[in-house]
């Protein structure tokens, strides 16, 4: 049972690598444009690596929400397990 | 867990990192704000999949009564509303920033708020009623109803409106010009599914918490009998 998790979710990393391989070569195509006479961005938020903060504090947020999710989810088949067993 | 909830954290993850890291266009009076594309949009994709899991369950609820069918509707049915409700208040805080009003009598807004009135007076519906079998078949046909006046009023009346300013109604190429943007389509979709994908996940919880919970009461009244 154990194996059949895990290879799920290797195989949801799998998944996922091709993606932010994908976005990587955007964003590096993104920093090379030329900036000037353009529509204001926050560039020096980026520059600064503040935006490094937020990234940070809304993946912290998701997990935590995420985490909570996992748990409850566990609960309840704890519960299932529980009701279904006697 | 099963495999999806697995895929869940990563597409959810991926969108916060890329969301804000990715590239975007540089459009005049959206400026970074388009990221938005990211967290707004999929709360309306969400609910809508989510609402049509529940209608269907409440058909499938009227042609053969159960209490399970009618659990997977209520449920989804919240669920829906949640992303609704979530999907209203982040657009409107987008509209403040962007067309410089919390509100404006915009055909693509007003609709979507009524659907959410229309969607609200169903848990009023099963609230109001005692008897568990009329409420089952009450709100399922209700929902029936609060699904087909969802559809033209979310995806029918904003297009026939001649003008709108919110992006993709009414001649408004706003959107199409994002949508041209293959960077951000490669996040996009990956959180239109993510974000689908919690909503499913809370439902199925929920769902199986109901059902839990209805069997333990059984199993009371068993040994009370």
């Amino acid at each position: 049972m154990k194996n059949k998790k895990n290879n799920w979710l290797s195989r949801a990393f799998a998944l996922l690598l091709p993606l932010l391989l994908l976005a990587g070569t955007a964003l590096a195509q993104a920093t090379a444009a030329a900036t000037a006479d353009q529509p204001e961005m926050a560039d020096a938020l980026r520059a600064s690596g503040k935006i490094y903060v937020v990234v940070l504090v809304i993946v912290i947020i998701i997990s935590g929400l995420l985490l909570y999710l996992v748990r409850l989810d566990r609960k309840v088949s704890r519960l299932e397990r529980e009701v279904e067993g006697r | 867990m099963k495999w999806w909830k697995y895929l869940t954290i990563v597409l959810l993850l991926y969108t916060a990192v890329m969301g804000l890291l990715g590239h975007v266009p540089r459009l005049a009076i959206l400026n970074e704000t388009e990221r938005n594309l990211y967290f707004h949009v999929p709360m309306w994709f969400g609910m809508t999949i989510i609402l049509l899991a529940s209608v269907i369950n409440s058909i499938r609820y009227l042609r053969e009564p159960s209490t399970r069918l009618d659990t997977l509707a209520h449920e989804s049915a919240k669920t829906g509303i949640l992303l609704g409700v979530l999907g209203l208040l982040t657009g409107s805080l987008w509209a403040r920033y962007t067309w410089g009003t919390w509100w404006t009598t915009d055909v693509k807004l007003n609709c979507a708020a009524i659907t959410m009135l229309i969607y609200a007076a169903y848990l009023v519906l099963r609230g109001s009623v005692q008897d568990e079998q009329q409420r089952a078949r009450l709100s399922a046909i209700y929902n029936i109803f609060a699904f087909a006046a969802a559809i033209p009023l979310l995806f029918i009346m904003p297009r026939v409106a001649s003008a709108s300013l919110h992006p993709g109604m009414g001649g408004n190429p706003g959107f199409s010009k994002y949508d041209l943007d293959s960077a951000m389509r490669l996040v996009f979709y990956p959180a239109v599914i993510g974000w689908t994908l919690l909503g499913v996940w809370i439902t199925e919880v929920a769902c199986r918490f109901a059902f839990v919970k209805e069997k333990i009461y059984e199993k009371q009244e068993k040994q009370l009998a």
